[in-house]
């Protein structure tokens, strides 16, 4: 075996540290949490509640208890039961960005608001992109009322994709449907938290505030087994100290409250170490996505989460760029190198333009590439029959080539990463004659192969019945008498 | 040097301090209050708004100038008031109905405020009946609204519909901003103005009022 590169941001005592302050934020400072149930519950365990200005103070040991119940690993299945995650370890897995607010049309090139024949389109890439193991509920079809706009990303990507998702809810009650089309794909509760098929994002307020809606979606998810992943998001600067190491305590401070929630309500509930934090760009009032600093935060929390033992999630290898140009490829690449490099164990990125809020097809089928070439390198340098050397070098002296020598043949495929074509390799002249295709027109092909390609999902026709029924009973109540499409 | 000049470039210093003492000597001299307004505490603002456009400063600047800005304005302003001087306008912002994205909004509030208008903030979550009641109780000219959700964008065209039914449009203007909307969503439901930024919000107002 060869060692699976990782790379470190921080030092263990740095680590401590920043645990320490985030703790003392947690019992001194406290936290603002819209929700009294899970005031109430905090209150249980001893934290000090201030019911009307919605405050709590947490203690030490309930969050040592917390910490002490979250699972140092979990795996997902998709929607036949197969196993596709093992979130242990430096296990990296891809998932597109999510929740995207627009998608750059891969035919006219310009950004609008997605409908359902594109998300239709997004779940068939998604089936066929290799490298990505995991779909998300990418972007919000806009043809549908907004009130069933995030069961109904979930629904079309459970009936065209056999891929677990990751997803979330809009509100409190979006969770209800959300939860049932699981059910009616695993049958019982039981089953669902055997093995698990979603992820929901549940976001803390930076800084130091829960909302309503996602205490309610954790304490929800936390009943039913629902796997967590808690996306902090201080903006460095803004909404955050400036500094790495100050954005660092609040994120730290933001994640371990929701990991309390999550635990105190049912201990064990699987959870990932996530978040999207950014820093503040001072000069254009954003929050980029693809700045050096805001990939060091991410890498460097995805450590504070492993020195506790849990798995993590960030969303990086993605771009602020608007269009499928040199930025978005330089951004995406940097990201998804460093969080493989880093072991980050859900990276959530692929596919994702202009600060999470224009998902791209074209650019998702060149991230799978992306994300098909750092996984080849997180398998490391192993040697294989490489020693002793001295036959294989006589065989090449002699042959003059190794193109057909047993050992290449054996190899080949294992050793050297193999990206589809929309990466070129050919030389000039060849490109010239195969018609100087740009990448943005070699991504439409690829999109248009995979389109052909696809195989229809193989859920059992009673599932897909039952996920369909419960998905019109819940659009009917919003007034929607039949889906699009 | 002119005691307007030194007003607008203590504003760009971001001088909380010297701008109100130099406010204070301008009112003593009896310089007209809509002249101390304009040539100093707003000509320092319009420095830097472009300074920041250029990249030559950046936000915390801004916000320090603002600030200073302010010190000035708070002795101004009742002068301004008892004189029945206007004040640049009067804004009513908020995030709408079921969004509780507020950064953006909170940023542009206090931008404007910085830039010389009044702003009355309802905070997130707002329904379209608050702003309107707001904007009219309040004598208000804008209405600026900010959403970041697919799901929450409709409410903005609640507010212009209403608007329009109940015949307030030359009175209330709306202005829309945040990621989920776009100029052509303004346009598409009637809304006055799209702003994408602080300082673009800042621009539009500076060129209608
Ligand atoms: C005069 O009037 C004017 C003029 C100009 C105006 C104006 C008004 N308003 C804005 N402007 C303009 O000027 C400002 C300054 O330049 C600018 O304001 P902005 O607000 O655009 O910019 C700010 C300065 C910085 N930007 C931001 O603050 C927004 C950044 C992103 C990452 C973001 C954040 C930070 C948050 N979020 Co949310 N969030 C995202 C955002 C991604 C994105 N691309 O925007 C977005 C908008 N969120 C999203 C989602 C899904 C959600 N979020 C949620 C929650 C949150 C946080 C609480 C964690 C946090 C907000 C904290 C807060 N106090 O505001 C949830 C919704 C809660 C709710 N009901 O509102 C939740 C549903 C997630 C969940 N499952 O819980 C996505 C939208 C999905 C969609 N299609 O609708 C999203 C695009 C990210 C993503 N891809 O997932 C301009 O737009």
């Amino acid at each position: 075996m060869g060692i699976r590169p990782v790379i470190y941001f921080l030092e263990n005592n740095l680590i401590e540290k920043i645990l320490s302050e985030a703790r003392d934020l947690l019992c001194k400072l406290g936290i603002t949490l819209h929700n009294r149930e899970v005031l109430e519950l905090l209150s249980g365990y001893g934290a000090t509640i201030d019911q009307d200005k919605y405050h709590v103070l947490f203690t030490n040991d309930i969050i040592d208890k917390a910490l002490g119940s979250t699972p140092a690993s979990f795996k997902l299945y998709d929607v036949l039961g197969n196993e596709t995650h093992d979130f242990s370890g430096t296990n990296s897995y891809f998932t597109p960005g999510s929740a995207a607010i627009n998608i750059l049309d891969n035919r006219t090139n310009e950004i609008r608001k997605p409908n359902t024949a594109d998300y239709i389109h997004f779940s068939k890439l998604m089936s066929g992109l290799k490298y990505i193991a995991s779909t998300s509920t990418a972007f919000i079809p806009a043809d549908v009322p907004g009130k069933i706009s995030d069961s109904y990303r979930l629904y079309l990507s459970l009936l065209y994709c056999e891929k677990p998702v990751v997803t979330g809810a809009f509100t409190i009650e979006g969770f209800e449907i959300m939860k049932d089309l699981q059910l009616a794909i695993r049958g019982t509760k039981e089953a669902l938290v055997a093995k698990p098929l979603t992820i929901f994002s549940c976001c803390p307020t930076s800084p130091l505030k829960f909302s309503d809606v996602t205490s309610q979606n954790v304490v929800d998810c936390a009943r039913f087994g629902i796997p967590v992943e808690f996306i902090s998001m201080p903006l460095s600067g803004f909404m955050a100290p400036v500094t790495l190491v100050g954005s660092l305590i609040q994120h730290t401070a933001e994640t371990i409250s929701g990991i309390v929630i999550s635990q105190l309500t049912n201990p064990g509930t699987p959870v990932l170490y996530g978040g999207s934090p950014a820093i503040f760009d001072m000069r254009y009032e954003t929050t980029p996505m693809g700045a050096i600093e805001t990939m060091m935060i991410d890498c460097a929390y995805n450590e504070i989460g492993k020195f506790l033992n849990i798995p993590t999630q960030a969303y990086i290898s993605l771009s602020d760029a608007k269009s499928l140009d040199a930025q978005a490829g330089l951004e995406s690449s940097m990201g998804a190198t460093l969080a493989v490099l880093s072991g980050i164990n859900n990276i959530s990125g692929p596919g994702m333009l202009d600060f999470e809020s224009c998902q791209s097809l074209q650019k998702l089928v060149l991230d799978n590439e992306i994300c098909g070439m750092t996984l080849r390198m997180a398998r490391g340098i192993e040697p294989k029959e490489d020693f002793p050397s001295i036959p294989l070098f006589q065989e090449l002296l002699k042959e003059k080539h190794l193109l057909i020598s047993k050992h290449t043949r054996k190899y080949i495929r294992e050793e050297h990463y193999f990206p589809g074509r929309i990466i070129n390799r050919a030389n000039l002249s060849r490109w010239k004659e195969e018609g100087e295709l740009s990448l943005t027109a070699r991504a439409n092909q690829e999109i248009e192969r995979l389109l052909k390609e696809y195989q229809p999902s193989r859920l059992p026709e009673d599932s897909i019945k039952e996920l369909t029924r419960r998905m019109e009973d819940e659009a009917r109540l919003h007034g929607m008498d039949k889906l699009p499409g | 040097m002119n005691i307007l000049q030194q007003i607008s470039d203590q504003i760009d210093l971001g001088d909380d301090e010297k701008v109100y003492e130099l406010t204070t000597t301008a009112i003593e001299q009896k310089i007209p209050v809509k002249q101390i307004l304009d040539e100093g505490l707003l000509q320092g603002m319009n420095i830097v708004g472009r300074k920041f456009k250029e990249h030559e400063i950046f936000l915390p600047e801004v916000l320090m100038a603002a600030k200073a800005m302010n010190a000035g304005m708070e002795l101004v302003k009742p002068l301004l008031l008892s004189g029945n001087v206007p004040m640049k306008a009067r804004v009513v912002i908020g995030t709408v109905r079921g969004d509780l994205h507020d950064i953006g909004k909170n940023l542009v509030g206090v931008m404007l405020k910085g830039a010389g208008f009044e702003i009355i903030d309802l905070g997130n979550d707002v329904t379209p009946e608050r702003f309107i009641e707001t904007a009219k109780a309040e004598g208000a000219q804008f209405i600026g609204m900010s959403a970041l959700l697919t799901t929450t964008m409709p409410v903005m065209k609640e507010v212009v519909d209403r608007i329009r039914s109940e015949n307030l449009e030359d009175k209330i203007r709306t202005l829309i901003g945040g990621a989920a909307v776009s100029k052509g969503y303004a346009e598409e439901i009637g809304a006055t103005a799209y702003c994408y930024d602080g300082s673009n919000a800042i621009d539009y107002l500076n060129s209608v009022i």
